[in-house]
């Protein structure tokens, strides 16, 4: 599994890096980005899907 | 407040400036939510209100039918000839895209998290100073010895402004964000030139003698291979002076105020520091201080609703706070509440972009007024004021300090 952050609907509102520090950073404007490649496992599986529950431009995806 | 008569109904004739909305605008909005979801009044020449969080959250996402030029909803509306589109009063908060992209690159950097997070110990400093002075009385201002004095001397300190002028931010802001209230033409007018007289002055101060501060960095930075120009340099200073103020010493306030009246939310937080990141969502969901303005760009059909060329929009950030579409038990506090994509701090494009900022003085106010003051209540609860207008939050704030 794999999470990905849409830069279309970022608009920086920070929850995702607040929440999950270890899977998502920032960039110089402060929209969040993923930090390496995204793959998840079982426990940052968790940790992702509350930072895509808080995210309130809806930016954050969870693959299979 | 207002000399309107007062509202008799929401649906058809809203006003934010009403008694009844400034005291308690939630029950307001859930009565809208279940009968009217975008109201309408004719007042300030014509303005409509999405109360649910679908609709404030499609009027946030769509600057092709929506204006951002005016924030500010006022009984005078802009023509062409009064702002400079389409740069705005205040960019990038006024501006329109493609122009919004461009001035809004420009001032994020200084407000991302790296830069914002390093003015932490200097914030903790200045609440240290405040409580210091507050001392060990029974009864303290929590609004006017405490929350106020915070974001001006923040904002001050990036700006590169002398200390000793916050008392005369402060006057400012309450002229800018008052003015929906102030239908004196002639004095709104006096009041915005002294206001731009004191930028220009401190503009030129910073040209004489350039400086680390944001100043000085709108001076220097290019868009588009130049420097900006000069209307824009005070605009941006304007709007970040304004909305970084009364917005976030609303937040604290509340804050305080909600913590006054449930001792059980305090001792939790008292007890357990590691909940209060979580907490100050909750915080901002639920007494998010800042409703925004747009304006219609042209005449065209909104979920129904008619819309005719330069109505306003009221755009209610709090109300989406309390839909229960949006949020489970959406009118409890829930200060553990784990899922908040609460909207405080808006949608879309035009999300604050002082928000990294807000969050941080705001937690920083409340650790260090609980850790100096872990117990007390509300000294007056019916003497806490609420301000009037688009940034809600308790302005005289007395509490009684409990040992």
């Amino acid at each position: 599994m794999k999470v990905t952050i849409d830069a279309e609907l970022c608009q920086g509102q920070g929850r995702c890096f607040a929440i999950a520090p270890d899977l998502f950073g920032f960039d110089d404007m402060g929209n969040g980005i993923v930090i390496g490649d995204g793959t998840l496992d079982d426990s940052s599986l968790k940790l992702a899907q509350l930072a895509q529950a808080n995210c309130p431009e809806h930016a954050i995806f969870i693959e299979e | 407040m207002t000399d309107q008569p007062l509202v008799q109904d929401f649906a058809t004739d809203f006003d934010h400036l009403d008694p009844q909305w400034v005291n308690d605008p939630y029950p307001i909005w859930e009565d809208l939510r279940g009968r009217c979801p975008v109201a309408h009044t004719e007042r300030f020449g014509g303005a409509w209100f999405p109360a649910t969080h679908e609709g404030v959250s499609a009027v946030a996402k769509d600057s092709e039918h929506f204006s951002s030029r005016q924030v500010i909803i006022s009984y005078t509306r802009p023509t062409d000839e009064d702002l400079p589109a389409p740069i705005g009063l205040a960019p990038p908060i006024t501006s329109d895209p493609p122009f919004h992209v461009d001035a809004r690159r420009l001032i994020l950097p200084a407000f991302a998290p790296g830069p914002i997070n390093a003015l932490e110990p200097a914030i903790r400093e200045l609440c240290n100073r405040l409580l210091d002075n507050m001392g060990d009385h029974e009864i303290v201002n929590a609004g006017e010895e405490y929350a106020q004095f915070i974001p001006p001397a923040v904002i001050a300190q990036m700006l590169g402004f002398p200390p000793e002028d916050e008392d005369f931010f402060r006057e400012v802001i309450h002229n800018i964000i008052g003015s929906a209230d102030n239908q004196d033409d002639a004095e709104r007018e006096r009041l915005q030139a002294e206001t731009e007289a004191y930028f220009d002055k401190q503009i030129q101060d910073h040209i004489d003698n350039p400086r680390d501060d944001l100043t000085t960095y709108l001076l220097n930075v290019e868009l588009g291979g130049q420097k900006l120009q000069h209307d824009h340099v005070r605009g941006t200073m304007i709007l970040i002076l304004v909305a970084g103020i009364d917005t976030t010493w609303s937040a604290i306030g509340a804050s305080i105020w909600h913590l006054a009246q449930n001792p059980d939310d305090l001792a939790r937080l008292v007890n357990e520091p590691d909940l209060m990141p979580t907490a100050i969502e909750e915080f901002l969901r639920f007494y998010a201080p800042v409703t925004m303005g747009r304006m219609v760009k042209e005449d065209f059909d909104f979920n129904g609703c008619p819309m005719k060329k330069d109505d306003w929009v009221l755009l209610g950030f709090p109300a989406a706070n309390r839909d229960p579409a949006a949020f489970k038990d959406a009118d409890k506090f829930i200060i553990d509440r784990e899922e908040n994509r609460h909207v405080a701090f808006g949608l879309g494009i035009h999300r604050c972009a002082g928000s990294n900022l807000a969050r941080l003085e705001l937690r920083i106010a409340i650790e260090e007024f609980i850790k100096r003051y872990p117990k007390f209540e509300l000294a007056n609860p019916e003497g806490v004021t609420w301000a009037p207008g688009q940034v809600r939050g308790p302005r005289n704030l007395p509490v009684k300090v409990l040992k």
